[in-house]
């Protein structure tokens, strides 16, 4: 499959900053055997999941703020059709970790993310929530959230504004788009 | 006399035709069973595009009042996202849970969808678009539509989550307390169209809506009417069982997938069969606007097709239900059942003596007036 | 005229402070009186019960609430600093402290029968610093796990990861409360205590749920629908803000306190930098006050903005939320235009600002003046008579004035029950002597009181930015500060008036470049410590309600 062809509607490929990992991205999976995109079932299967995706806000701090002004009127998430946040882990597609995460609330981040149906995606809101950010020294914080559950997109800035959320978004849409569900070798 | 205009657009040409048609080959039996799947068959499409129209509507119309955008990525003016969630929901995984009742727990929302599925049939949608016409309409339909709180307890009990539990518990508080109000509502026009059958209730209406014709006594039914029935579908101010802010979500927590899509959808169902059986019972149901004497004007308003009257009436019911959800803050459960136990009950008793009086003494329009309605 | 009131003013504090000494040293003999930036009290630790007794409890100014608990690694003693001053006028204050050289098993009595505020700042003592307190009635630790090893904040702490490693194991929360009491015999008996009842049913809301507005954790024993007890859990975002500030210079723990309280992010800020400036002695220019007083109640405006929004949704109308983060962009418009940043926006440093205000500045900030009346006003036709919204917060969550004090809720909250406690007007500081403004006073107590009290003060935040936005002279923004700032030795104290109430710093320099021990007192806190108390017998819908009432910003407590 073609990066050219992971479509995300307004914004053309060539503006994406980081083309050059999705692309090893699918080459990766394709050297894992797994079988990038091939049927048309598959993408209307990609389209659906990619333009569906239901959020669970993981908000520890500062980070939810912002995330929340992304939800409110001037940004506004429903375009995306991501404003069906959903308060039960058990039917959200993605988690936005968005905030410092600590010893004390890794087992429970754990936790939440094993109870999400999949598929699930992760995104990793906030230097905090990437490594630590300012507080990477602290003897109470975990240096990244990736140290506890796998991440998909990472957002930097402290906090990042709603526009870099957006972009993040599309991101995970693009990496949704170049999935597999139906022939998986691996499933 | 006025069915001598010429209806284009109305279904009742192609059915009768099509039942000519498999008549003039078939037995009897296989006549009724084609007939039977053709009919299911659309009732399930028409249940779940109804559902999509709706979600879809909720969230651009909400995003109206929120002065938002709504979705406006996916299909010209977001007009797919509901079809992409569907897509999406029906292949995430389903979990299993841990020391819940399996059983239970997978036949919860059967019973929801069932419910509504089986109001929905029920629901004269146009002149030959009614697939049941029961003698008893009106009570089969608040009895079926009341099985969907099976399915919400059901949920609840078997879970193994507190908060579904507290959720099923408020639920059922709620659900009896306002089937009541919303079944005497009902009878209250059931003394009043003196029939309980849909098709009979809808004929009567035909110059006078019942909302009119029994003025105050009518209009305070459909009041409570709306208040119960939306009480009944679990949305807001009346979200108590899934409050978001308390409860995470309510009964409904445990689901994922396919199943939680189901409560996803018989929300929205529900929503349309209260507000489809208020536009049936008090506005005339797929009855176009008439007035007796204007021969033209009725011939011009009979153009349309019932099915539009329908829809329209059922769409203005709709929007009046998302504006009150998208405006009022949550009751708390004991205002919740003051309303109804202090408030509307009473009043309902009194209301429904006070159409029986109005209905003998010839009080209604249609006794008072008989040279206009 | 003026002045000699003003000299009889002095002369009358002088006053009542020579008969607080007096007083103090009639309980207390051995007590050690300094005068330092604020009059300290030493005493030996079996003492502090009684003279913090008698401080409360005499006539003439009784000081009756618990500022500030500082726990201090004093190097060869453990020690609590107790900042202690009067509810019906906060610039009286007083400094108690106390200490034990035992650092093996270190012992103070608390104080928690005289301030029930005490009683979560003792555990965080506990958790941090590891000195339990005889008498409090729950020694859990605070912030950490209970099988935290060491205690961050003691200066020999060990650090290595090994020791307290990453775990992803679920623990089953235990509800049995060590403590340590003392009989009448005088001697120290060991037991615990269980938090809830046997067949107490027991939800858990918190840490991750839709409105406990960030990551706190209330066990709830519900009976029905009602709240019979509530234990707090807190430390799910404790960052070690205090032990990382110990070893970065001044202007980079600025940054810290941006992320406490990241809604009153720029008065925090302003806090820092007072305490910092009072200390190096740095003059603040006259346009850089302007800037900041501005900057402040913008702020605040934000900062109430949310809190309104959140309340409302929190009672279930999405709506109303929306709204409410509709204008507040507005103002982060403003903020980003002057400085960059949205919600976190680095405009205070010492000795000043670092950006000027731009040119269109007064135009936008008046303008957004007008368009903000009008919506109060909006706000009032849409939510404020709502009869669902009023049966939902009249009469719920009633916090008394007594128990105000008590557990020192301040700001909106405290402003609610009646208390006057607005840093603002009792110890000004930036321009808050020269404007006017009227400091909002309740006395219902209820969540309807706190409520409107907010919109109000958005209301007079207006009114302040109104009469400072013409007259910002012109001149320099920011005094000339040297990169390193040592602060001479001593202990330096600063209060002003964030969003949710008192913030509070506390630095104790050892004369070095980075502060021996910093200490932010957190406004949150204390709303949080209320909660147990005013949603006992409430409705669980309500307690939410409440939350959203009170308005806490859970990382400003676990710091
Ligand atoms: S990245 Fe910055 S803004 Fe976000 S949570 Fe961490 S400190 Fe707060």
């Amino acid at each position: 499959m073609e990066l050219k062809n992971v479509n995300i509607k307004g914004i053309p490929t060539a503006e994406f900053n980081d083309n050059e990992y999705l692309e090893n991205y699918i080459k990766e999976l394709e050297a894992n055997g797994v079988n990038v995109v091939l049927s048309k079932i598959d993408e209307l299967i990609n389209w659906g999941r990619s333009n569906s995706v239901w959020p669970l806000i993981y908000a520890t701090s500062c980070c939810g703020i912002e995330f929340m002004a992304t939800a409110a009127a001037h940004h506004d998430i429903a375009r995306f059709g991501m404003e069906v946040t959903r308060n039960s882990p058990r039917q959200a597609d993605l988690m936005i970790v968005a905030g410092t995460m600590v010893h004390k609330m890794a087992p429970l981040i754990k936790r939440v993310y094993d109870q999400m149906a999949e598929p699930k995606y992760v995104v990793a809101m906030g230097a905090c929530a990437i490594s630590g950010g300012p507080f990477i020294n602290s003897y109470h914080v975990v240096p990244g959230v990736d140290q506890i559950i796998p991440v998909d997109v990472y957002i930097p800035g402290c906090p990042p504004r709603p526009e870099s959320l957006f972009y993040g978004l599309m991101q995970l849409q693009r990496k949704i788009k170049v999935e597999q569900f139906l022939g998986n070798k691996q499933r | 006399m006025i069915l001598n205009y010429s209806q284009p657009l109305e279904v009742t040409n192609l059915t009768s035709w099509l039942d000519s048609t498999l008549r003039g080959s078939l037995s009897e039996f296989w006549v009724l069973l084609i007939e039977f799947v053709i009919v299911g068959a659309l009732l399930l499409a028409a249940y779940a595009v109804i559902a999509l129209i709706l979600i879809y509507a909720e969230r651009k119309i909400t995003a109206f009042f929120q002065a938002r955008f709504g979705p406006n990525r996916v299909g010209k003016w977001g007009l797919l996202q509901s079809v992409a969630d569907m897509i999406k929901i029906l292949l995430k995984e389903i979990v299993k849970i841990n020391r819940s009742d399996r059983f239970l727990f997978f036949a919860a929302p059967f019973f929801m969808i069932v419910a509504s599925m089986l109001t929905f049939g029920a629901i004269p949608f146009g002149k030959a678009l009614h697939a049941i016409d029961f003698n008893i309409g009106v009570l089969y339909v608040t009895a079926v539509s009341s099985l969907g709180i099976i399915g919400v307890l059901l949920a609840g009990w078997s879970s193994n989550n507190k908060y579904s539990m507290i959720g099923a518990m408020r639920s059922g508080a709620q659900f009896v307390s306002y089937e009541l109000s919303a079944g005497f509502a009902l009878m209250t026009i059931v003394v009043l169209a003196g029939t309980m059958q849909f098709s009979t209730m809808i004929e009567g209406q035909r110059y006078c809506w019942n909302i009119f014709n029994g003025h105050i006594s009518s209009m305070i039914a459909f009041v409570i009417y709306l208040i119960s029935g939306h009480a009944e579908t679990n949305r807001g101010p009346f979200d108590l069982p899934e409050a978001e802010s308390e409860l995470t979500a309510g009964y409904h927590t445990e689901y994922s997938g396919l199943q939680f899509g189901f409560y996803y959808l018989a929300e929205y169902l529900n929503m349309f069969i209260i507000a489809s059986i208020a536009t049936t019972v008090f506005l005339g149901g797929y009855l176009p606007i008439q007035v007796k004497g204007w021969v033209d004007f009725n011939g011009i308003m009979d153009y349309i097709p019932s099915y539009v009257w329908f829809f329209g009436k059922t769409a203005v019911l709709i929007f009046l239900s998302l504006w009150v959800r998208w405006s009022f803050p949550r009751l708390r459960i004991d205002q919740l059942l003051n309303l109804e136990w202090k408030y509307l009950l009473p009043i309902n008793l009194v209301n429904i003596v006070l159409m029986v009086i109005l209905v003998l003494t010839g009080l209604t329009l249609t006794d008072l007036l008989p040279g206009i309605f | 005229m003026r002045i000699d009131q003003r000299n009889k003013k002095t002369f009358d504090i002088y006053n009542i402070m020579e008969n607080i000494k007096k007083l103090i040293l009639n309980t207390v003999p051995t007590a050690v009186i300094e005068e330092k930036q604020k009059l300290t009290v030493t005493v030996t630790f079996d003492k502090l019960h009684l003279l913090a007794k008698t401080l409360k409890e005499n006539a003439a100014l009784p000081f009756d609430f618990l500022v500030k608990l500082i726990g201090v690694d004093r190097g060869e003693e453990l020690g609590v600093n107790y900042l202690l001053c009067s509810s019906t006028d906060l610039s009286k204050e007083l400094v108690l402290k106390t200490g034990t050289t035992d650092r093996e098993n270190p012992l103070l009595y608390s104080i928690t029968d005289l301030f029930e505020t005490a009683q979560y700042n003792e555990r965080e003592v506990f958790a941090l610093l590891g000195i339990r307190f005889i008498n409090n009635p729950d020694m859990r630790k605070f912030f950490l796990n209970a099988d935290w090893v060491g205690y961050p904040l003691r200066k020999d702490y060990d650090a290595n990861p090994e020791l307290n490693p990453l775990s992803l194991e679920s623990v089953d929360m235990i509800d049995i409360a060590p403590r340590i009491t003392e009989n009448e015999k005088g001697e120290l008996v060991e037991d615990t205590v269980n938090i809830f009842g046997e067949d107490d049913y027991i939800i858990n809301i918190g840490p991750q749920h839709p409105s406990t507005h960030g990551v706190m954790h209330f066990r709830t024993a519900l009976d029905g629908e009602i709240v019979k007890k509530i234990d707090v859990h807190s430390g799910y975002i404790h960052r070690g803000i205090e032990k990382l500030s110990e070893s970065l210079t001044y202007p980079q723990i600025l940054h810290f306190t941006d992320r406490l309280d990241y809604l009153s992010a720029n008065i925090n800020r302003h806090g820092l930098c007072m305490a910092v400036e009072k200390a190096a002695e740095i003059e603040v220019p006259e346009r850089a006050q302007y800037i900041r007083t501005i900057m402040d109640e913008l702020n605040r405006i934000d900062s109430h903005l949310l809190a309104w929004a959140c309340q409302t949704n929190d009672l279930g109308a999405t709506t109303a939320f929306i709204y409410g983060m509709r204008e507040r962009e507005i103002i982060l418009d403003i903020f980003e235009k002057t400085c960059g940043g949205r919600l976190i926006i680095n405009q205070n440093v010492v000795g000043g600002v670092m950006f000027d205000i731009y040119n269109e500045f007064q135009k936008d900030v008046k303008s957004f003046i007008i368009y903000m009346r009008d919506k109060l006003k909006e706000y009032d036709r849409f939510f404020s008579h709502n009869v669902i919204a009023l049966g939902r917060m009249v009469t719920i969550g009633v916090l008394s004035k007594e128990d105000a004090i008590n557990y020192a809720v301040t700001g909106p909250a405290g402003r609610g029950s009646g208390w006057s406690c607005d840093i603002r007007k009792h110890i000004p500081y930036a321009l808050y002597d020269k404007v006017d403004f009227k400091e909002i006073i309740r006395t219902e107590g209820d969540s309807y009181a706190r409520y409107l009290n907010r919109l109000d003060e958005i209301e007079e935040s207006l009114h302040i930015i109104e009469q400072l936005i013409d007259n910002v002279p012109e001149g320099d923004i920011c005094a000339k500060v040297k990169p390193i700032i040592r602060l001479p030795e001593g202990e330096y104290y600063s209060r002003v008036e964030a969003c949710r109430g008192e913030f509070g710093v506390f630095i104790e320099s050892r004369g070095d470049k980075f502060p021996y021990r910093l200490k932010f007192r957190s406004p949150s806190m204390a709303l949080v410590s209320a909660m147990p108390l005013i949603c006992q017998n409430e409705k669980v819908s309500d307690f939410i309600g409440i939350g959203g009432s009170m308005d806490y910003v859970i990382p400003d407590i676990d710091r």
